[in-house]
């Protein structure tokens, strides 16, 4: 699943709101379509960025989480 | 332009024109840019972040932000910021060891008001728990929510009466400051903005 996003962020140890404003940045880089990997340890980020997603039209294809960590997959809108 | 012309006629066609009206209007609200405006107007450590967490993430998601600053919140645009909190007549501020085992980080220490008011440097030392507890937990810095509100085009306005009253400088503030304005100059964008907060 790693290998195929286009690119991964490590957003663990960061607390709200900067695995947003990461997000938001490393989709600046990348072009519609793309996909994002995300990976955060803060449990606030699975409803904000699910919430990012709906408000920025970016799609949210998975979110899961284990041992205390949360991954997403973002495809940029 | 041709649905406008028929709304004139008369009842049958009103279906049409609420549908287009529908239409119109699904439309407008998706080309829509939401806009916000904060007046922060608190200066310690502890109420810088409110103005800068929301404008920086409201930013993320695509809005347009101003934020004024006012008074004591003025500070939080200083090229040298150096905020402090002040835990003496704030009970709800929880006074946890930032250090140590795990059952003493745990316990929220109740110290009198007389050794918060006497005690020289009290508030330094707050602080610097504070600030160690933040860096440990993950929490941005006040300098880093700062230069990515900058970062993301949130539009940072200060009030020049504030600077007057208190014999401050412009020059002791971060150049990236966009107007140096008041409050006749401010209220016309807080009227046009989607949201509006005061803190």
């Amino acid at each position: 699943m790693n290998t195929e996003a286009t690119a991964t962020l490590d957003a663990r140890g960061l607390n709200c709101p900067l695995p947003i404003l990461r997000t938001k940045k490393a989709l600046n880089g990348l072009e519609s379509g793309d996909t994002l990997h995300l990976i955060s340890s803060d449990p606030g980020s699975v409803k904000d960025i699910d919430a990012f997603c709906t408000q920025t039209g970016n799609e949210l294809l998975e979110n899961n989480s284990e041992n205390g960590e949360f991954t997403f997959i973002i495809r940029k809108g | 332009m041709a649905n406008a012309a028929r709304v004139l006629e008369p009842e049958v066609n009103r279906d049409l024109f609420n549908q287009w009206f529908d239409e119109r209007m699904a439309q407008k609200e998706a080309e829509h840019v939401p806009s916000m405006i904060i007046i922060a107007t608190k200066g310690t450590l502890d109420m810088a972040y409110p103005p800068f967490i929301l404008a920086s993430t409201a930013a993320a998601l695509g809005w347009d932000v101003s934020v004024f600053f006012t008074f004591y919140g003025l500070s939080l645009l200083r090229k040298d910021l150096d905020l402090e909190i002040s835990p003496l007549g704030n009970p709800a501020m929880p006074m946890k060891m930032p250090v140590g085992p795990e059952w003493l980080k745990s316990i929220n220490m109740n110290i009198p008001n007389i050794i918060m008011a006497n005690v020289p440097g009290f508030e330094k030392m707050a602080s610097g728990m504070m600030k160690k507890t933040m860096r440990d937990k993950g929490v941005a810095t006040i300098e880093e929510l700062r230069s990515m509100c900058l970062e993301a085009d949130v539009k940072l306005v200060a009030c020049q009466m504030t600077v007057d009253l208190f014999s401050m400088d412009q020059s002791e503030f971060i150049p990236e400051i966009q107007d140096w304005i008041g409050a006749a100059s401010f209220l016309p964008t807080a009227q046009k903005a989607d949201v509006s907060l005061f803190i």
